[in-house]
């Protein structure tokens, strides 16, 4: 450590160029940040998915629908532990612009399923007496300026309510805030029994979206979910069984080349930059030859040379990756996250996402060091000295 | 004036001859804004793509007819009443089979995508004869229609490119029903391109459908829309929306082109700050290995006029060149390129080609010649502003 003020006034030496190098990394860094953030997005949860969780859609098609009568037929399946079924109401508040998901639930067993959604109990306590009562996000109640006890219209698009009004009127009745990092907090969550009782009698009132099943072991997923696409075989209403991670996975999938291309094409930049910083800082010991030839004269032994040139440039690359991936984290991000919360709701970057950057950043210090330094090791003084 | 101008020649021309010599550095930073150019226009070409796409489905002498207060054919329902009420409303262009008017039905189907092998919603729509002749441009490619009645499907050629086992002549297997393919079309890259179409006939009673879910009908001409739309709007035995082509699909491609443009208008200015200071760096050691050069030009009497343009000269040489490499890779490699993604509205894929416009060559040009400019400026001034005597006396 005590060669440390040697290190840190050679970085000085040109004070542009040191500055200019670092802006670069910083430059470069943020945008692996970004790049992090946005592969977690595009991921859709696949990593936050709960493990435990089973997903029953009819088998051609998620958007047809499901009989509740199975809910009883698969709670008696061995292993399973709850049972929970969701509807996509896909109604329209104000403007078609302001979309958000918005899931007729299951009262009783819904929040038990996902205790990832955190409601204070004495808001539950009033959201499950009160028929139209609605518990949403906290970053949906943000973005709209809702507050408790807030009427809330929205227009079914697929629900027709019985009066034969397509305006369905629900009241804000709790606030869910996501337990742990990564989940989506824009959903809007009502009663299943004020859709079947409020909709006009017809095709849909006996019908459920999807099911949720929580198993007892993990390990077992794949048993029982052929266990209950048996139980259905052969009937008008097919089942097919995933786990919740493969279900998220699929919609990742789906969304395609689009979140791919862009985790390639941001690559392809990140590569680029580090050719340029690794060029420039390659540049900055080979100008140096002459001085490094004095310090050998004074007794730096070879193995000494070339530490501190690996360890010049190491220090370089981390302080230009720290500062970027510091502004990512804390003000690119979260500025990107807002501008794109209607798209991808979850935008962060994660600490894996950190802690990977600043690795990079080492390597990066490590081989930029590494050529010049060997030079610097090899060196012999006459020769360098004569040089001028 | 002369002399000025000769002045700049001599120096610019020196300075580029001796680019050579500064090799590393020099094809760092051009290396810098090639890869800057390239990907702004790729990330951007997504976005003009798929824009692309969904204007070409628009057709102003075609409208859709969905239930009132629906946004999308996924959630629409029309009832085979008002289909008909619908197909002879005015206005509409009329043939010797009736009116130019298409009830169809639009769900999706779990096709696996070829890329990933995992399954995808791929649209499958249900229509009427007329539907050829509402969409003009229907061309097919390969194979025939279907038959009506029978359970067969015709692709567009987008899904089929996309998808696994869309060939003709492959049977496909959606719940209790069996479907062969039996042809391949295309609709000047329209939307329908990336759909699987079959008889509405078949269609309803596989899927349990009684009603339609859309209407699709030519008018007379794109003037009739006025008369279609208040004599439809005005029937009080109907509740629907009625939508011009263009501005339903517009609408529905506007999520993901505002996605890819935030986050390219995000990723771009972040990618162009690291380059510039990549390219001043260059520009800066250029300046300074020379300094000594620049200073005995300014004794012999070369104004710092010359040397300032001679900088940015060079340094706009290199912003240029690697702008010019980047542009012609991301043309080559991104403009056609195809890819398919999730259109939220419909909840189904869309599948579709980059394209590399004329209008996004032209920005990543403008940002070359600006990261040029600003790379080049700070290191011009100072070579100018360096004093001579100190100049000539280092080294």
């Amino acid at each position: 450590m005590k060669l440390f003020p040697l290190i840190w006034s050679n970085l000085w030496r040109r004070k542009t160029r040191t500055i200019f190098t670092v802006l670069a990394a910083l430059f470069t860094f943020a945008l692996f940040g970004v790049l992090v953030a946005a592969n977690v997005a595009f991921g859709m949860g696949v990593d936050i998915s709960g493990l435990d969780r089973l997903v029953v859609i009819h088998k051609i098609s998620l958007i047809m629908p499901l009989p509740i009568a199975y809910k009883e037929r698969i709670a008696t399946v061995p292993g399973v532990k709850a049972v929970t079924h969701m509807n996509w109401f896909g109604g329209i508040y104000k403007d078609p612009k302001n979309f958000f998901p918005q899931m007729a639930v299951d009262t009783p067993t819904f929040f038990d399923l996902y205790p990832e959604y955190v409601v204070p109990p004495e808001q539950m306590k009033v959201w499950v007496e009160d028929r139209t009562g609605a518990i949403a996000g906290q970053d949906l109640a943000k973005r709209f300026g809702w507050k408790i006890g807030d009427k809330i219209p929205i227009l079914g698009t697929i629900y027709t309510h019985k009066d034969g009004s397509r305006v369905w009127e629900f009241t804000l009745d709790g606030l869910y805030a996501p337990g742990k990092k990564g989940v989506d907090a824009t959903q809007f969550f009502f009663h299943y029994d004020y859709l079947k009782e409020g909709s006009r009698a017809g095709v849909f009132t006996d019908l459920v979206g999807w099911y949720t099943i929580r198993i007892a072991d993990p390990k077992r997923a794949a048993e029982i979910s052929k266990q209950i696409d048996g139980l259905f075989a052969n009937s008008p209403y097919e089942t097919k069984t995933t786990t919740e991670k493969a279900f998220a996975q699929s919609f990742a999938n789906q969304m395609g080349n689009i979140g791919l291309i862009v985790r390639y094409v941001v690559s392809a930049v990140l590569f680029g930059m580090l050719l340029v910083i690794g060029n420039t800082m390659a540049q900055a010991v080979r100008e140096r030859t002459n001085e490094l030839a004095v310090l050998k004269t004074l007794g730096f032994s070879n193995g000494l040379v070339l530490f501190l040139v690996i360890a010049e440039s190491c220090l370089l690359a981390l302080v230009g990756a720290g500062l970027g991936l510091l502004f990512s984290w804390g003000v690119l991000t979260p500025i990107v996250g807002f501008a794109l919360k209607q798209f991808l709701p979850v935008f962060y970057v994660p600490a894996w996402g950190l802690l990977l950057g600043l690795a990079i950043a080492l390597v990066l210090g490590l081989l930029t060091g590494l050529v010049p330094g060997i030079q610097a090791m090899r060196l012999r003084i006459v020769d360098a000295l004569r040089k001028v | 004036m002369f002399n000025w101008l000769s002045q700049i020649t001599a120096v610019t021309w020196l300075n580029l001859r001796t680019i050579d010599q500064r090799r590393g550095a020099s094809t760092a930073a051009a290396f810098g804004i090639l890869v800057v150019v390239a990907v702004f226009i790729a990330l951007l070409s997504i976005a003009e793509g798929f824009r692309k796409t969904m204007a070409s489905t628009g057709d102003p002498a075609t409208v859709i007819v969905l239930r009132g207060g629906s946004d999308s054919e996924m959630t629409s329902g029309v009832t085979r009443d008002a289909a008909r009420i619908i197909s002879e409303a005015p206005g509409l262009l009329r043939s010797q089979g009736g009116s130019v008017a298409s009830a169809e039905n639009f769900v999706i189907v779990d096709v696996p995508k070829r890329s990933t092998g995992t399954d995808a919603n791929v649209p499958l729509r249900g229509v009427q004869p007329a539907a050829f002749a509402v969409r003009r441009n229907f061309r097919l490619t390969q194979g025939r229609r279907f038959e009506t009645g029978r359970n067969e499907v015709i692709v567009g050629q987008g899904a089929a490119q996309e998808f696994a086992g869309l060939e003709v002549g492959h049977r496909l297997r959606w719940g209790e029903n069996e479907w062969t393919v039996v042809g391949i079309f295309s609709d000047a890259g329209s939307l329908s391109e990336s759909e699987i179409w079959c008889d509405v006939g078949v269609l309803q009673p596989a899927y349990r459908r009684i009603n339609y879910q859309s209407v699709h009908a030519r008018l007379e001409s794109a003037a009739a829309y006025d008369r279609f739309k208040d004599a439809l709007t005005a029937d009080p035995r109907l509740d629907i929306s009625v939508y011009r082509e263009p501005d339903y699909y517009a609408g529905q491609s506007e999520g993901l082109t505002r996605l890819v443009y935030v986050l390219g208008l995000l990723i771009c200015p972040l990618m162009v700050a690291g380059a510039v200071f990549g390219a001043l760096n260059t520009m800066f050691s250029s300046v300074a290995t020379r300094s000594r050069e620049i200073a005995t030009l300014r004794a012999l009497g070369f104004g710092s006029g010359p040397v300032v343009i001679s900088v940015l000269a060079e340094s706009l040489f290199l912003a240029a060149l690697g702008g010019i490499v980047g542009a012609a890779f991301a043309y080559y490699a991104f403009n056609g390129f195809r890819a398919a993604t999730m259109n939220w509205q419909s909840f189904s894929q869309v599948s579709f080609a980059f394209a590399v416009t004329p209008r996004l060559l032209f920005w990543g040009f403008v940002a070359t010649l600006a990261m040029g400019l600003i790379g080049g400026l700070f290191p011009a001034v100072r070579a100018a502003r360096l004093p001579v005597a100190t100049a000539l006396r280092e080294l």
